[in-house]
């Protein structure tokens, strides 16, 4: 019989290690579905987790390990910052929509105008887009108490129609023979996301990324706030009695997320996706949940599990085309990574202890 | 502006079909959540359930016998979700984020080869003469049995929780597991099948999308209607006639605005107007009766927004926008977002151990 028995102190050693025990279960489970799909296990494995860094056409797979990580990093670390204070913004698709929308219709108001001002207030545009929409399941959580898991998340379902909306109206390139999506901002100078360095995948985006890890790393171990945050989710009770205001709390995780995931869409459309269309969003702000987790809300651990995340995209696009693995079976085993992440959670908190008697105590 | 084209009768009957699906759902998370667990996979479980239900009716032909298998998909998707919070006692709102995750990846994955295909049709129930009476006859009597099926679980439900022993158990459960455990009942097992029925509940109401509804199947095809359902177990307060009222409610919504989509009515700009002034007297008078007293400042602010309602109402009459498919399709978000707000004010009678982790070491 296997017993729990509380650890007095989570487990630092299995906070690292439940990380990689989950991935490497995930990689096993994983085998069994692509085999079960009919495909060779390790030979689908090798392809997605492989072939991206070492394998032939390593040198144009690389690069997109940045541009697919850099929206993971931005959107998981708000994320982190709001889970840790045990506020659960889940709309980030829908944040980073709406980044997306603003920052567009910004940068394409100044159009055909060339100028070096223009990208900057379009950053501006873009966080002051994912700030507002964060910024309503705040307030109303704030004033009325709302539920803010369920107000993000429809949000993205209003943030989802108004993009169709605006690429088939507001923002629909004039000279698009009709068909729906904006300008393209990739042939527009001053809009444009370009390659900081060439062909090395390092945009603007992942430069704020960073800056976004440096800052929330030093908010959490160098500043008031962060320990308020961490309080308040770990000890609510223990946060009011010192004094912590939970609406600056709620009202400031969820702007800060608000604003990343408002980056990442503003970097995304102005760089890689290069226009707003009615498929722009992809799912970056429900996969950075499961890096958020999987980074185990730590900003540097957080990293690792962008590009980890970034390499089953890129792996799973490789999957598709050689192997012809169907693409939701990388969702699937996203999924799959987050489960084995939360049920071995346990062992950071619990001892499993084997014994044929019942314990007396 | 064509509203003749919308038939009263017809849309009071669709507005009960749109709605079975978020009942079934809701009545399901409703039971898990008076257990004290708060599952937020409901989306996830929907559209295994559906994708489930539509495979086996497209195989063996009978309708029925999908909804059975859909009912069975949801349990064990959500059998998945029991593990994790009640064994490994993992944080119950992760786990519900990634049954929902997990299951929109696994739903696409198993219905890749099934897009496009149409489901064998459910038949009505003939209720012979009953489905003949005018007016009556259509919007009680003519619809499939799986609507009947809701209503008779709701009715179940709200009888189990209030008159038999095992409701109150469940509820003792849900309010106070330390107790409930004192006594000597099983948390977990209690917990567990109350998560077992919500996935069946859930694995249903996405059946009823795919084969009945649309029907056919897509990706993602239940589009937020498990978190419609989540929000509507808030919105009922945990009561379980009240899930019913509000699934007609959210139900007739998303079926009047599919009905303006294709009639393709235009808008009238004065109805702001008027929907801000119905909304400031349904507010002041839902706090007369029910809320606590509210300041006269608080009634003043209200009678001001109607004035304010009527000036907009005149300045604007006969002004017209055609209306955006997408601006409508959002109003069953919106809608849900505005009780949300206007319901979330009372709380006191969520379950008490809601979203509590038990185990008998702590």
């Amino acid at each position: 019989m296997i017993q729990l028995e509380l650890r007095p102190q989570p487990s630092a050693t299995m906070a690292y290690a439940t990380p990689i025990l989950a991935v490497v279960l995930t990689m096993i489970f994983g085998g069994l579905l692509f085999a079960l799909l009919g495909k060779d296990p390790l030979q689908a494995i090798i392809t997605i987790f492989w072939e991206p860094i070492f394998g032939e056409h390593s040198f144009y797979y690389r690069p997109q390990l940045l541009v697919k990580g850099a929206p993971l990093v931005l959107i998981a670390v708000g994320l982190a910052v709001g889970f840790k204070a045990g506020i659960w913004n889940i709309g980030a698709e829908g944040q980073y929509i709406v980044g997306a929308i603003c920052a567009a219709a910004m940068g394409l108001a100044f159009y055909p105008t060339e100028s070096i001002f223009i990208f900057p207030l379009m950053v501006l545009a873009g966080a002051f887009g994912g700030l507002v929409w964060a910024m309503i399941p705040g307030v109303l959580k704030v004033k009325f108490g709302t539920n803010e898991i369920l107000v993000s998340l429809m949000l993205v379902y209003v943030a989802e129609q108004l993009l169709a909306s605006v690429s088939l109206g507001l923002l629909k390139n004039p000279e698009g023979f009709g068909f729906p999506g904006s300008r393209n901002l990739q042939q527009y100078a001053s809009a444009h996301n370009t390659e900081i360095i060439a062909n090395t995948g390092m945009h603007w985006g992942v430069v704020a990324a960073l800056i976004a890890v440096i800052f929330s790393h030093v908010l959490f171990t160098r500043h008031r706030l962060g320990f308020a945050i961490r309080v308040t989710g770990e000890a609510p009770r223990a946060a009011r009695f010192g004094g912590v205001n939970p609406s600056q709390i709620i009202l400031f995780c969820l702007g800060m997320s608000g604003v990343l995931a408002g980056l990442a869409g503003m970097f995304e459309v102005a760089g890689p996706a290069g226009q707003i269309s009615i498929d722009f969003n992809v799912g970056y702000g429900f996969t950075a949940i499961i890096v958020a987790f999987l980074g185990r809300l730590n900003p540097i651990g957080i990293v690792f599990a962008s590009l980890l995340m970034a390499l089953t995209y890129i792996g799973g696009d490789i999957a598709q085309s050689q192997l012809g693995l169907p693409a939701a079976a990388i969702q699937v085993f996203q999924g799959m990574l987050l489960f084995f992440l939360l049920a071995l959670d346990l062992l950071t908190n619990y001892r499993l202890r084997i014994s044929n008697v019942e314990r007396k105590s | 502006m064509d509203l003749s084209a919308i038939n009263p009768i017809l849309l009071i009957a669709a507005m009960i079909a749109a709605s079975t699906p978020i009942l079934l759902a809701a009545i399901g998370e409703l039971v898990v959540e008076r257990a004290g667990v708060l599952n937020l996979g409901v989306e996830g479980m929907m559209i295994t359930g559906a994708v489930c239900g539509f495979i086996i009716a497209v195989n063996t032909g009978s309708p029925l016998v999908g909804f059975i298998a859909a009912a069975l998909g949801g349990a064990l998707l959500s059998f998945l979700f029991a593990f994790l919070t009640q064994v490994t006692l993992a944080n119950q709102v992760a786990s519900g984020l990634a049954l929902t995750l997990f299951g929109l990846g696994l739903s696409a994955l198993m219905g890749q080869s099934y897009v496009g295909i149409k489901p064998p049709q459910m038949v009505d129930t003939q209720m012979g003469f009953l489905s003949d009476i005018p007016i009556f006859g259509p919007i009680i009597f003519g619809h499939n049995i799986i609507i009947y099926l809701g209503l008779l679980i709701v009715a179940g439900t709200w009888a189990t929780l209030k008159f038999t022993r095992a409701g109150l158990v469940l509820r003792a459960v849900g309010e106070n597991h330390d107790a409930a455990h004192a006594l000597g009942y099983k948390v977990k097992r209690i917990r567990t099948l109350a998560i077992l029925f919500g996935g069946a509940c859930a694995g249903l109401g996405g059946a009823y999308i795919s084969l009945i509804r649309v029907p056919q199947w897509t990706e993602g095809m239940t589009a937020g209607v498990g978190w419609i359902a989540l929000a509507l177990v808030v919105f009922a307060s945990w009561k379980p006639w009240r899930v019913l009222l509000g699934a007609y409610l959210f139900g007739g919504i998303t079926q009047v605005q599919l009905n303006l989509q294709a009639a393709g009515v235009v808008f009238p700009v004065s109805s702001i107007g008027i929907t801000i002034i119905i909304i400031c007297v349904i507010i002041a008078s839902w706090n007369l009766i029910f809320a606590k007293k509210k300041s006269r400042q608080y009634y003043f602010w209200l009678l001001f927004l109607s004035i304010a309602g009527v000036f907009f109402t005149i300045f604007f009459q006969g002004a017209t926008v055609p209306f955006k498919v997408e601006y409508l399709a959002m109003s069953p978000y919106l809608m849900t977002i505005i009780v949300l707000v206007i319901l979330s004010a009372d709380k006191s009678r969520a379950p008490g151990s809601l979203g509590r982790a038990f185990h008998a070491s702590q």
